[in-house]
């Protein structure tokens, strides 16, 4: 049985500010999916709901893996289910080692029933699996003993939600604007390694503005998110026409997604909700 | 003597707790319950001391008498007629632990002394109750001059050492409880490392209060001779009971031209322990001394380590973790007195406020007259992991000197939504996740203990986050 990824009627809310109004997606492992849209329209918002932040309220439908809600489920839980969600802004966590995080974080996913205190995977083991992935990343071993995030620049940031995939293989992962941030060779070496470690594996929902990532993890399904809704999904060429010509077609096309998308986007200003 | 030794005390059965068990012993002689002049020369008459310390202790009993109790710091509901200052559980001292009685042995041996004595320290002191139980001393040490005993020995066998410095950097009249542990003090270590020798591995002392209202009143001196360094290091646990215990310790260090000492202690009281201590030392010409401070459980700790930098070139350390859970008060923090020129110091405290816990830090810093060209800094970070607990700052500065340099940073941290948030959606538990964050807080800190330290330090905070001891 393929894994699946089902999205039905999701409405989310953010401090009681409607943001998704009705999403309608399906995915199956080994899939890749473009999600694109202008600003506010609702992106990063989908990704954090599938991943479950407590402060992003699921008002009314459900997120399904293989028949199971995880709008029910802790965001451990769904990680330990097998979604993954790559942040566009990961938060700094000063005095804790990537790698110590890392390993932690690999036990309790690749044994979904561990309890607290149990034993996590033997640290040779993890460290040379560590290694293998950071030098396919071309990054530095000295990386791991650094502090998650903490003065990262933007490129390193981007690398270690990378690596974290690498590491944790989910079934299901979404990269919200992985690609940002980086310059040119890096959003190369990014793409290629995202290639590399998920294309076949994984189910991808890759949230970017720009076509690079998309290159070399060309989208079989491309998704237009406007106003909090998915108006249009085409293919690849879908995701060709936006990037070269822009949403100016999907707007008039939609009018009122369009209107409730300016909207959202004037309180933005005031409250961020991606 | 009958050994019962349970595994968890009734109130916190299903919670694991490895410091609270109980140890049925009868000891070989218990003073009367509360204090009285007659019960401190019972103390001195009892350890067959001289006069000169037998008179020492009945005037620092008039001075605790006289003194009020402090007005500041925490909550001290304390009942002095209802605590018991003396008991003596063991005839004598073993040499090796078969020489310590069985039921006390078991004790340390849950708590791991034997095993850590064996891999990595230089010498070891067990405190049970009252008196030192078990003394040891890696053989080469002893050759070299260098004299770790219990402080009731040095009284004995070194009096004119001890005598020179005893009482003198912490005089009875210094505060209250200063004075009650100089009425009556009982065990404790005394250290002399000789000129230019250096020691690699820790001594350690461990201190385990046993029985219910028991006080603990050891007294310890070091004093590090020229050229020479130390590094000691003190544990101190206790089981759970429902009425209070005391703890008040007096420390004094005396570390002399270009000297150095480090002071660590990890001490997880349990929830009863009033810990009222006073800890200060004298660094004279280029000598360093660090404080190293891991304040967990007890009621209340009322406790400032202090360094007083007497000769140029003196430089004083502090570091201080203090974790606070449910109806804990830890009154922690720091003293630097820069009493010459070209000295230096640094405090960096770190508090953690958890289940209605209350953590403050109280620190001075002061620049005497002609202490020119000093350098201190003090950074205070306190992390509160839900609204119901608190943290509190109070630093006080004073200032009799132009040409200083002194730097006060402060912050006050909740545990973020999108740090939880981040950790949880990689797969950590909630728990998992906090307990990270608290860890990486402290890092650090703990990344200055020697490993063995470390890792037992981030295993006690851990037992704290699980709320085994809260």
């Amino acid at each position: 049985m393929i894994d699946t990824l089902v999205i039905r009627d999701l409405h989310v809310s953010v401090e009681g500010k409607p943001i998704l109004r009705g999403v309608n997606l399906e995915m199956k492992r080994g899939e890749t999916h473009a999600l694109m849209g202008p600003n506010g329209s609702g992106k990063s918002t989908l990704g954090l709901a599938i991943m479950g932040h407590p402060n992003y309220e699921v008002t009314n439908g459900t997120i399904e893996l293989n028949g199971e809600n995880l709008v029910e489920m802790s965001p451990d839980q769904r990680a330990r289910a097998g979604v993954f969600l790559a942040f566009q802004r990961p938060v700094a966590i000063p005095g804790v080692k990537l790698a110590d995080f890392l390993r932690h974080a690999t036990t309790n996913v690749r044994r979904p029933d561990r309890k607290e205190g149990e034993e996590l995977i033997p640290m040779r083991e993890f460290r040379k699996e560590l290694k293998g992935n950071m030098e396919q990343l071309q990054m530095d071993v000295e990386f791991a003993r650094r502090y998650v995030n903490d003065g990262f620049s933007g490129g390193e940031m981007k690398r270690a939600e990378i690596l974290q995939l690498a590491m944790l293989q989910p079934k299901f992962a979404i990269l919200d604007e992985t690609d940002s941030g980086l310059d040119a060779d890096a959003v190369r070496l990014a793409s290629e390694s995202i290639a590399e470690i998920g294309r076949e594996k994984m189910g991808l929902l890759i949230i970017t503005h720009h076509d690079k990532l998309l290159v070399h993890n060309p989208p079989e399904f491309t998704h237009v998110m406007l106003g909090g809704r998915l108006v249009e999904t085409g293919g690849i060429e879908l995701a060709n026409e936006l990037h070269n010509e822009g949403y100016e077609r999907i707007r008039k096309a939609y009018p009122d997604a369009d209107a409730e998308n300016q909207a959202m986007l004037e309180k933005e200003v005031t409250q961020p909700v991606g | 003597m009958a050994t019962d030794i349970t595994q968890a005390a009734p109130d916190q059965v299903g919670e694991i707790n490895k410091y609270d068990f109980r140890t049925v012993t009868e000891g070989v002689f218990k003073a009367e319950k509360g204090i009285s002049a007659k019960i401190v020369a019972q103390i001195s008459e009892m350890k067959g001391e001289p006069g000169w310390m037998r008179d020492f202790r009945l005037k620092s009993f008039e001075i605790f008498e006289s003194k009020p109790m402090p007005k500041w710091g925490g909550a001290l509901d304390l009942n002095f007629q209802d605590i018991y200052y003396y008991l003596k559980p063991a005839d004598h001292q073993g040499k090796t632990w078969d020489d310590v009685p069985a039921e006390i042995k078991e004790t340390f041996e849950k708590l791991g002394i034997p095993e850590a004595e064996r891999k990595f320290l230089s010498g070891v002191k067990a405190q049970f109750e009252s008196e030192v139980v078990y003394g040891s001393l890696q053989e080469d040490l002893g050759k070299q001059g260098v004299l770790f005993t219990d402080t009731d020995t040095a009284v004995k066998e070194h009096p004119d050492l001890l005598r020179e410095y005893f009482g003198k950097i912490i005089p009875p009249n210094d505060n209250k409880f200063a004075a009650l542990n100089s009425a009556v003090w009982s065990g404790g270590s005394f250290i002399y490392i000789p000129k230019g020798v250096k020691i690699e591995f820790p001594l350690q002392a461990y201190f385990r209060i046993n029985a219910e209202n028991m006080g603990q009143f050891e007294r310890t001196l070091i004093i590090v001779d020229e050229g020479a360094e130390v590094h000691y290091v003190e544990g101190c646990t206790a089981p759970m009971y429902s009425t209070e215990s005391l703890h008040s310790a007096v420390v004094e260090v005396v570390c002399k031209k270009g000297s150095r000492c480090r002071y660590t202690t990890i001490q997880n009281w349990a929830n009863n322990i009033y810990n009222l201590v006073t800890k200060r030392a004298m660094a004279y010409q280029d000598a360093t001394m660090e404080w190293v401070d891991g304040n967990l459980g007890s009621r209340l700790t009322m406790k400032y380590p202090a360094v007083y930098m007497m000769e140029p070139g003196a430089r004083g350390e502090i570091l201080s973790i203090a974790f606070s859970g449910a109806k804990q008060h830890q009154d922690a923090g720091a003293k630097l007195v820069h009493c010459a020129p070209n000295t230096t110091g640094q405090i960096i405290s770190k508090s953690i406020s958890k289940n209605g816990g209350r953590s403050s830090y109280r620190g001075l810093v002061r620049v005497e007259k002609g202490a020119t060209n000093t350098k201190c800094n003090v950074v205070c970070d306190a992390l509160i992991l839900d609204p119901e607990s608190r943290s509190d700052t109070y630093p006080y500065i004073e200032v009799a000197e132009q040409d200083v340099s002194i730097g006060h940073e402060a912050s006050v941290s909740r545990i973020g939504e999108e740090q939880m948030f981040y950790l949880t959606s990689r797969g950590l538990t909630e728990a998992e996740a906090s307990t990270m964050i608290v860890n990486g807080f402290i890092e650090p800190l703990v990344k200055e203990l020697p490993m063995e330290y470390a890792v037992e330090m981030n295993r006690l905070i851990q037992l704290q986050m699980e709320g085994s001891v809260g």
